[in-house]
């Protein structure tokens, strides 16, 4: 089974976020960057044991400049067997979906796994967007994933539950939480990355139909006012007639 | 400039982000010169329909041959429907069938796509969306550059509001393909039914609470305030609580009125899922823990000692208002 996993790089989850240049652009200044958690934690984790499970191909492919290679080699560590960088910023989810869909389309992956979303732009798009360029079935926020010949079983979150359902291959999946565990690399998996394959191919130039035009901080909240543990009917009577959420 | 709500539907019944959705893409068509057409689907009955029918909508679009959220299906039907009626904005709800259908949509139409929108859009010159970046820890104001634009709405962003005027109904098919996902079982998560990404009132405990046997008075105090109940993750990872509950930066981003936090120490990854809510509540015992900086009431406490006490309040609060 041949597996593409869409990874990502993403600023470490305790980053203090502030941007630059008139509030339009992200201050990296000493931020450290990971793989998305989504895509290292539960999409390649998972397409790992499918193929030790049942033999085949890992392949990582990214969106993005030289400064991804850092990333890429960490997937490279955790086990997967090959990386592809599509030479590109990236900076719309179109343009993302784009480009690895054009990569992919005369590959024959029989999975295409993405995470649910990258922890900074919250996009929760490109999985989906891929499936559509390349008109394949979609399964969004998958917490489970098993694959006998060409069916994949697979649970999905869904409001108030979640959905067992079955959908055939070559599929599209986004991963959720659950779906499977975090592997820590291991010396022999980092000595290995160094020298796997990590191929850049030039981007198509697809287009971009969105772009970010500002950010802005959230209006810095006012000290906290203390109420005494021992006066609840204090704390009531302020959510009330203060703070009027009750 | 028409616009087209995309309103989910579970057995039968329609969601609260649904009114909210449709509230939002009433206004922007009538603030834009243009009129608010709802597509539904699946088995939704009369009364559904009509409740659906008083948010500022036009024509209400209902399709019965879908029931399962297949999205790609879901995608096709969508697409045919904004044809029918020369929409150009899409709007969808930021919910787990949102996030799955919109950027199917948005890609076969070469849309923009603006997720988990926080605002009414800007639409002088330039279409711009406000969104939540960074886990909720910045907001971006996102261009949309083509004609046509799709959005998700995150749920509690904007108010509901009924209007007398109410919708035509209209039954709807088009061509949506085969299917390409078989549904075979839904797993309900069982509790009291109050959807936490929906939920106005929430009430959250952590592993200051040592154990799930001390679960008991957060159910009290939610049931007392009509509030959903949530948890740090830790929690959830040990199996405390079930996950659907864990909200942060890898569970679920949650924008309540109001957010009750005990025995939890808020940590970054914690916050970035709570801090939307208008009002933020911590009980902790240690006057340290850094949640307080991002709360608006602290109560330096005991949580087994104050959140007994804060039911009994509520619960006299609530005989004196009746
Ligand atoms: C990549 C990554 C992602 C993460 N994602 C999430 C996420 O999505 N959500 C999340 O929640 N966490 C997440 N975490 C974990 C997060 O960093 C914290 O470890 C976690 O939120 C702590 O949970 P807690 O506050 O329940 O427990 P603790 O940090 O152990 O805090 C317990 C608190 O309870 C207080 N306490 C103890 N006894 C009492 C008492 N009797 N009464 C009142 N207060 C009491 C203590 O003072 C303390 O402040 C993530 C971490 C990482 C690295
Ligand atoms: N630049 C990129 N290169 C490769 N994959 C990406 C890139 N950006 C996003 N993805 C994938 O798409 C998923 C969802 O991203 P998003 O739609 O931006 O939330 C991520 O978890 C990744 O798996």
């Amino acid at each position: 089974m041949n597996i593409l996993v869409c990874i990502s790089k993403a600023p470490d989850t305790t980053t203090k976020i502030s941007f630059t240049d008139g509030d339009t652009k992200f201050n990296e200044d000493g931020v450290q960057f990971i793989v998305n958690p989504y895509d290292e934690w539960y999409a390649l984790v998972r397409a790992l044991e499918l193929k030790e499970a049942q033999s085949g191909k890992v392949t990582i492919v990214s969106v993005g400049g030289a400064d991804y290679e850092p990333i890429m080699r960490k997937a490279l560590a955790i086990g997967a067997d090959d990386a592809v960088r599509i030479d590109a910023q990236p900076t719309d989810a179109y343009q993302v979906a784009a480009e690895i869909s054009n990569y992919a389309k005369d590959k024959g992956f029989d999975l295409i796994i993405a995470g649910k979303e990258t922890i900074d732009y919250n996009g929760s798009q490109v999985a989906g967007m891929i499936a559509a360029i390349m008109d394949l079935p979609y399964v969004s926020n998958a917490i489970s994933l098993e694959v006998d010949g060409a069916t994949a079983t697979l649970e999905r979150d869904k409001q108030g539950g979640t959905e067992v359902l079955s959908a055939s291959t070559p599929l599209v999946i986004s991963a959720a939480k659950g779906m499977a565990e975090q592997r820590i690399p291991n010396m022999r998996g980092i000595m290995a990355a160094r020298t796997k394959p990590l191929q850049v191919v030039p981007a198509s130039g697809a287009d971009t139909l969105t772009e970010t035009v500002s950010y802005e901080l959230p209006p810095a909240k006012g000290d906290v006012k203390l109420i005494d543990p021992e006066n609840m009917e204090e704390l009531v009577n302020l959510l009330h007639n203060e703070a009027k959420v009750i | 400039m028409n616009v087209l709500v995309f309103a989910d539907s579970e057995n039968g019944k329609v969601s609260k982000a649904a009114f909210e959705a449709s509230t939002y893409g009433a206004k922007i068509a009538a603030d834009n010169g243009g009129s608010a057409t709802l597509l539904t689907y699946g088995n939704l009955n009369e009364e559904a329909l009509n409740e659906l029918a008083s948010y500022g909508i036009t024509n209400i679009l209902h399709s019965s041959s879908i029931s399962e959220m297949d999205p790609m299906q879901l995608a096709r039907l969508t697409a045919a429907a904004a044809d029918s009626k020369q929409c150009d904005v899409i709007i969808f709800s930021h919910d787990y069938t949102g996030k799955s259908v919109a950027p199917i949509v948005a890609a076969k139409l070469q849309a923009g796509l603006v997720t988990g929108a926080i605002d009414y859009p800007s639409t002088g010159d330039d279409f711009v969306v406000k969104t939540n970046v960074f886990s909720g820890k910045a907001f971006a104001n996102v261009k949309i550059n083509t004609a046509k634009k799709v959005l998700t709405l995150l749920p509690n962003s904007v108010s509901k509001q009924k209007q007398e005027a109410s919708a035509n109904v209209e039954a709807f098919s088009a061509d949506a393909g085969a299917a390409s996902v078989q549904v075979k079982e839904f797993k309900a998560e069982g509790g009291d039914g109050i959807n936490l990404t929906e939920a106005e009132l929430v009430v959250s405990a952590g592993r200051g609470l040592k154990g799930p046997e001390n679960w008991g008075m957060i159910e009290d105090l939610a049931k007392e305030l009509g509030a959903a109940t949530a948890c740090s993750r830790p929690v959830s990872d040990i199996g405390w609580r079930p996950h659907h509950e864990h909200v942060g930066q890898t569970g679920i981003a949650i924008r309540p009125n109001l957010y009750i936090a005990a025995g939890i120490s808020g940590a970054i990854q914690h916050l970035a899922g709570v801090n939307g809510s208008k009002v933020i509540v911590v009980i902790n015992t240690d006057p340290e823990a850094p949640f307080f900086k991002a709360a608006d009431y602290g109560v330096v406490g005991d949580a087994f000692e104050v959140v007994p006490r804060l039911i009994e309040a509520v619960k006299s609060f609530k005989a004196a208002q009746a």
